[in-house]
């Protein structure tokens, strides 16, 4: 990138800068239009479609088309496939959502903390980091879940629990960078407090990489999630894409679209936000732009 | 000599880590309502009060949190991991007799991923706009979005029904019999299905990773001086930048013991494939506390000894890495 385009946007504002990239990118664009639709469907699609997908509508595994009352067919007892899918986003983004977040904070907390005070501060919350790191993330959450009953609660805390790894990995080395730098050191030249350089100075010029990583924990998030409801651990009450998956897998030969249908809506609903966090990505780095 | 103390150090290391995981373990076990006098009452439909305080004297649970967990983990210390409730067999030999299923799987599966997605990731760097990279491109989207357990049903609803060229469950033909290297043969083309899906995922992330680290080593002065010099580009590639270009490969390749690990808890449930994962599924379906945790255990234990065995590979492969574990 030549100096002129640099100084130019700088001027502008490093937010702005980053959506006039992120609006060139044509998959990250088609990444956010995937995720409209889906959040749409999740908030407005009980309305728009009332009907229970637990209410038993039809013969047992009609295939789609061939019933007008559900579209895409009917599972292994007879309820109607779309339902389901209309219904089954809410969960899985909910959790999804709540924890990444709850993912970021514990990860931003104990990177930011290791990366600032370093020594034995560093040591020890790398100890712990590497600790959870040895645990297969998965089956942890599984343990939490059943020992602490399948609710949508218990899932998200468990997932949130076991996925911070990463963010904390990351947000020390942002740290370890960031500290260096000529700004931090004048903070504490004019006497900052520790808590005020970390939150107040630091974090905000961490956050980029952050914003892009937690983008992508939303995507691992939701396919921890369907991955627990495919084994029967999530609320039994709650239709999920997952569980619509799990139920219907032993009659996959019989029944293709049971199975296959709400795969396709985790399949998109991932895909698309790893197109918009790669969209972020680029338009936080403009180094990696053009190459 | 270095490297025998580098060895016991990182044991040393990896048996804190274990007893950590062993308080974790217990500290779940007590965090969670319910206990197994409790389930036992339940079972029997009702005890007096008498009898549940015998039992929870049985059971040591009229005794401190401390001396309890001090038992625990004494008795895992002796390998003693509880008896399964639903097996009624001891945790520590239902797991073994399961782990070598698992370890195959995974094993299988990330030297597919290694290979493939250098190979793929190294022609992509050498044409970026050829249709390769768009196929990099696409592999690494798939991979990172599709659910791991979805994948799996849909290549078994290929190949194992639509187009029924491979087994669609299991790790062996019972019927046949087979001995010696049939046996071999019929494992393999039983694995090809599981360890191929478990592939995808990391597929994706390698093929990747080995794009971005080709194109930077591609760029680098000391290729353009092997260019000048006259070489041939496929000397260049492959004798010159591979051995750089591969080396965040194979330092991401050795973590992900963890996360294959938790993978092949879907993938083996999808293909029932009779290693920990599938034992660790049927565990939660039949609500076997003492067996799950034990599998938690015993697969942090995996993780441990594969994460030491890579530090060890690294030592000896790499000169440059002499540094204290």
């Amino acid at each position: 990138m030549d100096r002129l385009a640099a100084s130019a946007s700088e001027a502008r504002g490093p937010w702005r800068e980053a959506w006039s990239v992120f609006k060139r990118n044509y998959a990250a664009l088609v990444g956010l239009c995937i995720l409209a639709l889906v959040l749409t469907t999740a908030i407005a699609g009980p309305w728009l479609y009332p009907v229970d997908p637990f209410d038993i509508v039809g013969a047992p595994k009609t295939p789609p088309g061939a019933d007008a009352d559900a579209l895409l067919g009917t599972d292994y007892l007879g309820r109607d496939l779309l339902a389901g899918i209309v219904r089954g986003g809410r969960p899985t983004l909910m959790v999804g959502f709540f924890a990444a977040m709850i993912a970021t904070v514990i990860g931003i907390t104990m990177g930011a903390l290791g990366g600032y005070y370093g020594g034995k501060v560093d040591a020890l919350l790398g100890r712990i980091t590497e600790f959870f790191q040895v645990l297969p993330a998965l089956l942890f959450a599984m343990v939490l879940v059943m020992l602490f009953s399948p609710s949508l609660v218990t899932v998200t805390f468990a997932i949130g629990f076991v996925a911070w790894t990463s963010m904390a990995r990351l947000t020390r080395a942002e740290f370890l960078r960031i500290k260096q730098l000529e700004y931090v050191r004048a903070a504490r030249a004019i006497g900052s407090s520790n808590s005020r350089i970390i939150w107040g100075v630091m974090l905000p010029n961490a956050l980029p990489p952050i914003i892009v990583a937690a983008t992508l924990a939303t995507g691992t998030a939701i396919l921890f999630e369907a991955g627990l409801s495919f084994l029967g651990l999530s609320d039994p009450n709650v239709m999920s894409w997952g569980m619509m998956i799990g139920s219907n897998r032993n009659y996959l030969r019989e029944m293709w679209w049971a199975v296959t249908f709400p795969g396709v809506c985790i399949f998109l609903t991932v895909l698309a936000i790893s197109l918009v966090g790669d969209g972020l990505n680029d338009a936080f780095n403009p180094r990696l732009r053009t190459r | 000599m270095r490297i025998a103390l580098f060895i016991a150090r990182r044991i040393a290391y990896a048996i804190g880590l274990l007893l950590a995981v062993a308080i974790l373990n217990f500290t779940l076990i007590h965090l969670a309502p319910g206990d197994v006098v409790e389930t036992i009452v339940g079972e029997m439909g009702g005890a007096s009060t008498e009898t549940i305080a015998s039992l929870r004297k049985t059971y040591g649970l009229d005794r401190s949190f401390i001396e309890q967990l001090f038992i625990y983990i004494s008795r895992v210390a002796s390998g003693d991991l509880g008896v399964s409730t639903y097996f009624n067999r001891p945790v520590l030999g239902l797991v073994a007799d399961r782990m070598f299923a698992t370890v195959l799987l995974v094993f299988t599966a990330l030297a597919t991923a290694v290979v493939l997605g250098t190979f793929l990731g190294v022609t992509a760097a050498r044409r970026p706009s050829s249709w390769l990279g768009a196929l990099v491109t696409i592999v690494a989207l798939f991979g990172f979005s599709a659910p791991v357990f979805w994948s799996g049903l849909m290549l078994l609803l290929l190949f194992a029904s639509v187009w029924p060229i491979l087994p669609a469950s299991g790790m062996y033909d019972i019927a046949s019999g087979a001995t010696g290297f049939a046996y071999a043969l019929d494992v393999a083309h039983h694995l090809i299905l599981p360890a191929g899906t478990l592939a995808i995922i990391y597929l994706a992330l390698y093929s990747r990773l080995a794009r971005a680290s080709m194109i930077e080593v591609l760029g680098s002065d000391y290729v353009r001086t092997a260019r000048a010099k006259g070489l041939s580009e496929n000397k260049v590639v492959f004798k010159h930048a591979l051995r750089n270009a591969v080396l965040p490969v194979v330092t991401i390749a050795g973590l992900q013991f963890s996360g294959m690990l938790a993978g092949a808890v879907l993938v083996e449930t999808v293909f029932t494939w009779p290693g920990m994962g599938l034992l660790a599924f049927e565990a939660i379906l039949r609500r076997d506390t003492q067996l799950i945790l034990g599998i938690l255990l015993l697969s942090a234990l995996l993780v441990i000894v594969g994460n030491l065995l890579t530090d060890l590979a690294y030592r000896l492969i790499d000169p440059r890495i002499r540094t204290d574990g």
